[in-house]
């Protein structure tokens, strides 16, 4: 039988790392004889904030999202018995993203590879971090250069490297809209590349490789229509951008070329097999254009919102990919849309809106003064307040969720087995390996090497052939990152949160409220909260709905936002003189981090607090925490936030009567 | 009375609290603090308490307040001075509720015993500050070495974080056309300082710091004699801030000099005591004893430390006078 002729498959990839290098390596290899095509690193909170295992805001966090790596013993490690030469590796960085590539350009010298021949992308965009993953480290001017001198290195040094990929997807987690996620991604890739094209390094002529090399990394939703509809129109603006604003002639370097991980937003955790579901139809979203066909998929795994994933769980969702890829006969057509009257209109519906919105934040200054006056965050914030009072209404339908709630017996939940546990003893290995490694390197190279890498920041000069030195040189991670903390200070991101507007009264808000008056006029003042993150996990947009909401029934709201230590966490609750403590953790560090601020409270007399805890916690450890004191837990399946601040007014009222 | 930081936070809570026999025991608190109040400026000693620097910001949203404010704790904390700051943010008319927040960027203090935060809401009040503002700085200049009074500003607050304060400075956005706003906006008469933020902008700032300067030839120096100064600082670069640090100094030596302190002093304190004989007993109170320009000539004439500066006395006078008209 002869088959038709297809186009050749996009990467497969999964998003994986956990626990160590080695175990990781093990992971990967794995993966990669199941016929997983391309790599895709997840690194651990303190390796994506720039600090070592052993830093004091890493505890409980090392291992934990994602691989720790520290130095170049580490990545060497991560990829043993991988050649580097042939691979193509996505790595999920963005703060500390030119030291991550320094590592891994070091790593593969030490194979013998050329870095000319490494293909890849290094995640590299920072001004989505301000906005919602919360992984920044420096404040956005300098984070801008880093990125520029990584783009300007790799244009030259690795030519088949994507230097950058702008991210819209951490826009839609956020609660972007199709035209906020197009708008924003847009404007964010004109602030990188009007910043590239300010630098006396990178010549007139050099600019259109540039822009040929920027990448994308998109979300796709539940409304896969819309979200194809989504890809042609940023395809579509992209090439109008490049042309216009860049000049670039050559149609090849316009091309919007990206990759996706299909939207974890969505995935419940009640009746959790549904989740497969949406991923397929999630994948079909941007594959089913050929025009607008991304470059490299990674799928979630079902059991997302429970955990993190085992290694059948990615093996599942890999098989959606070959199945879509090589089963079906999807790859052996053109387009299904050209000419589409239905599918033209809605495009340039979305064009038109994006551009709008883009021309107002370009308007603004552009993508850095939106982030630092807020309003892109305020914007965001605003979607995903509009979104989840949706689902609590019921006008936005998730099956298993807020509808056909009936189930039976889940066959795939068999409680704390059906996700992957990190062992808690990787974080103690992982500190007790760097510990040795830095004793054995030579003092007098890593001082020499940072001290070069400091004269090349303060000189103007590009900062990745240095670090690749002290990659070589032994230098850490934190290090690293501790040169350029040094130089500009810790940066914290406005939230966007205090300029959110209020809700006209619906029912629901109204009994709440007069239930929280009431127990204001008990207390003798209106109930008082602390909302924080503790660790590094900076998923905010979570907490940030919490606090929103917590305004609007009425209760004062102290939002101390992300990367806090349970020590600040208590003097904080002190000195405000709050009610009741809210924590939310996403990082699966929740074991280590509450206990660290009851205990502080216990320590501060202040125990009469109760404390409240949300994020993904599995059952069996939410049973834990309540044993270690917490009042209550939400996980992703309390989605009704008027029931949640109903059980927290009782509680303090609980408290108070004490 | 316990005057060590760890008594702060419920003292503060105290001075909150809306409940009768709490208002009763906060100003009795306010009482005793007065009476243990040093008038010297010299570093006091046992079981008086010192008096420290009252000092605001202002300035409207986005133009830097807190990112400033943390530049000059950051300053001050090298200085080995410790801060008390307290925050105020406006009230939902909607639910009755505020989002404290983005004070996440008075960061300098994170762990550090030396400087103490409370954010606050305005509540039903207009104007940027807090019922329990007043005497929460109050408690605080008795245990920090300087107080600061952060709020969003614009017209109305400017005048009323005038009078509680010592120094207010206001915190001005470089950016073409704002001088003429905030004039218009009757913004430029209270300010003591005015501190155009985010310098490392360049030209831009300084424009707006010549305009202010030319806006403020005609009135320059206050009743007081004090030569109002616009500065340029940056919170980002530290530009300045050493300076905005020594004219606030200099601005706290004149008014000792010139006695305007305890002038101010007594009129805050005044103006405190006479919203919250109000806030109990209405306006039909206080016209029990003649109005409120009546109860306010009482009030400072009030000696200090004498156990009535905070209208008890007053208030026992009001009730005795609805009492007889029931």
């Amino acid at each position: 039988m002869t088959l038709p002729h297809r186009d050749p498959p996009w990467v497969f990839r999964t998003y994986s790392g956990h626990t160590s290098a080695r175990a990781s390596n093990e992971l990967y290899r794995l993966n990669l004889t199941k016929g997983q095509t391309g790599l895709s690193i997840a690194f651990d909170l303190p390796t994506q904030t720039g600090y070592d295992s052993d830093h004091p805001l890493a505890r409980g966090e090392v291992g934990k999202v994602g691989v720790p790596i520290c130095h170049l013993e580490d990545m060497q490690a991560l990829f043993e018995g991988i050649p580097l030469g042939r691979m193509n590796t996505s790595m999920t960085i963005n703060a500390t993203a030119a030291w991550l590539l320094a590592l891994y350009v070091a790593a593969a010298e030490r194979q013998g590879a050329d870095p000319k021949t490494l293909a890849g992308t290094t995640q590299n965009d920072i001004i989505k971090e301000y906005l919602s993953r919360g992984t920044y480290a420096f404040p956005p001017e300098p984070s801008l250069r880093l990125i520029s001198d990584l783009i300007a290195y790799s244009v030259d040094a690795m030519p088949k490297w994507n230097p950058i990929n702008i991210c819209s997807y951490h826009l839609q987690e956020a609660g972007a809209t199709p035209v906020q996620e197009i708008a924003y991604a847009m404007a964010n890739a004109i602030a990188v590349l009007d910043a590239v094209r300010a630098r006396p390094d990178v010549p007139k002529q050099a600019l259109p490789r540039v822009v040929g090399r920027i990448s994308f990394f998109l979300n796709a939703g539940i409304r896969f229509v819309e979200e194809l509809c989504k890809c042609r129109a940023m395809g579509e603006l992209w090439d109008e951008i490049t042309r216009e604003r860049y000049g670039v002639e050559d149609a090849t370097l316009r091309r919007f070329r990206y990759g996706v991980q299909v939207n974890s937003l969505g995935l419940t955790e009640s009746q959790p097999e549904n989740n497969i579901i949406r991923i397929v139809l999630e994948a079909l979203g941007v594959t089913l254009s050929r025009d607008a066909r991304c470059r490299a998929l990674q799928l979630p795994a079902w059991n997302e919102a429970l955990g993190l994933p085992r290694p059948w769980d990615q093996q599942w969702s890999l098989r959606i990919q070959q199945v879509l890829a090589l089963e079906t006969d999807l790859l052996e057509y053109g387009d299904l849309f050209n000419g589409s009257p239905v599918v033209a209109a809605k495009v340039a519906d979305l064009k038109r809106a994006a551009r709008e919105e883009m021309e107002r934040v370009l308007a603004m200054g552009g993508a850095v003064a939106a982030v630092e006056n807020a309003y892109m965050k305020r914007r965001l914030v605003e979607s995903q307040t509009a979104r989840l009072r949706a689902i609590e209404h019921g006008e936005l339908q998730v099956i298993g969720l807020n509808c056909f709630t009936e189930t039976a017996a889940s066959a795939l939940v068999e409680g704390a087995h059906s996700i992957l546990r990190i062992d808690e003893s990787a974080e103690r290995d992982q500190v007790e390996h760097l510990r040795a490694f830095r004793g054995r390197r030579h003092d007098a190279d890593v001082q020499a090497a940072l001290a070069s890498l400091r004269d090349a920041l303060a000189s103007g000069q590009n900062v990745m052939p240095p670090s690749i030195r002290a990659a070589h040189a032994g230098v850490t991670t934190g290090e690293w990152a501790g040169v350029f903390r040094s130089l500009y200070g810790e940066y914290r991101a406005p939230t966007g949160v205090a300029v959110s507007v209020a809700p006209a009264a619906d029912e629901a808000l109204t009994g709440l409220r007069e239930q929280i008056r009431r127990l204001g006029e008990r207390l003798g003042r209106p109930p008082k909260m602390l909302i924080g993150k503790p660790g590094l996990d900076g998923h905010s947009n979570g907490a940030e709905q919490i606090a929103v909401r917590a305004r609007d029934v009425g209760m004062e709201v102290v939002y101390e936002g992300i990367r806090l230590t349970p020590g600040e966490i208590v003097s904080s609750a002190r000195d405000e003189g709050v009610h009741v403590i809210g924590l939310s953790i996403l990082s699966g560090s929740h074991g280590v981090l509450v206990v660290d601020v009851l205990e502080g409270l216990r320590k501060a007399g202040l125990e009469r607090i109760p404390v409240v805890v949300g994020g993904i916690i599995p059952e069996d450890d939410a049973a834990k925490l309540r044993a270690a004191g917490v009042a209550r837990v939400y996980t992703p399946k309390d989605f009704d936030l008027n029931a949640i601040f109903g059980e927290i007014a009782q509680l303090v009222a609980e408290s108070a009567a004490a | 009375m316990r005057r060590d930081r760890d008594a702060v936070p419920e003292a503060l809570n105290l001075l909150d609290d809306r409940r009768p026999g709490q208002r009763e025991a906060a100003l009795a608190l306010l009482d005793a603090l007065e009476s243990k109040i040093s008038r010297s400026e010299a570093k006091p000693s046992g079981a008086v308490l010192r008096d420290a620097p009252r000092i605001g910001l202002t300035g409207a949203p986005g133009s830097g307040k807190s990112t400033l404010l943390d530049a000059l704790v950051r300053a001050l904390r090298k200085r080995n001075e410790t801060v008390g700051i307290v925050a105020v943010d406006p009230s939902s008319r909607v639910s009755g509720g505020a989002l404290l927040g983005d004070r996440a960027r008075v960061r300098a203090g994170a762990g550090d015993r030396g400087v103490f935060l409370r954010s606050m809401a305005a509540r039903e009040r207009l104007g940027g500050l807090a019922d329990a503002t007043w005497p929460s700085v109050a408690v605080l200049a008795a245990v920090f070495d300087r107080v600061f009074v952060e709020t969003v500003g614009v017209g109305q607050s400017e005048a009323e974080v005038a009078g509680l304060v010592d120094t207010l400075v206001f915190v001005a956005q470089p950016g073409a056309g704002d001088v003429l706003q905030f004039m218009k906006a009757g913004i430029l008469e209270h300010p003591d300082v005015f501190a155009v933020n985010k310098a490392d902008l360049g030209a831009v700032a300084e424009r707006t710091a010549s305009e202010l300067q030319a806006a403020l030839a005609m009135s320059a120096r206050d009743a007081t004699g004090w030569q109002r100064p616009v500065l340029l600082v940056s919170a980002r670069d530290g530009r300045g801030i050493g300076e905005l640090v020594a004219v606030l100094d200099a601005h706290r030596a004149h008014l000792v000099a010139s006695g305007a302190l305890a002038e101010r002093r007594k009129r805050a304190r005044s103006s405190f005591a006479l919203d919250a004989l109000e806030r109990r007993y209405g306006t039909f109170g206080i016209e029990r004893l003649g109005g409120r320009e009546a109860v306010r000539a009482r009030l400072l004439a009030e000696p200090e430390g004498g156990g009535n500066a905070f209208g008890l006395g007053l208030a026992r006078e009001i009730e005795a006078a609805l009492g007889k008209s029931r």
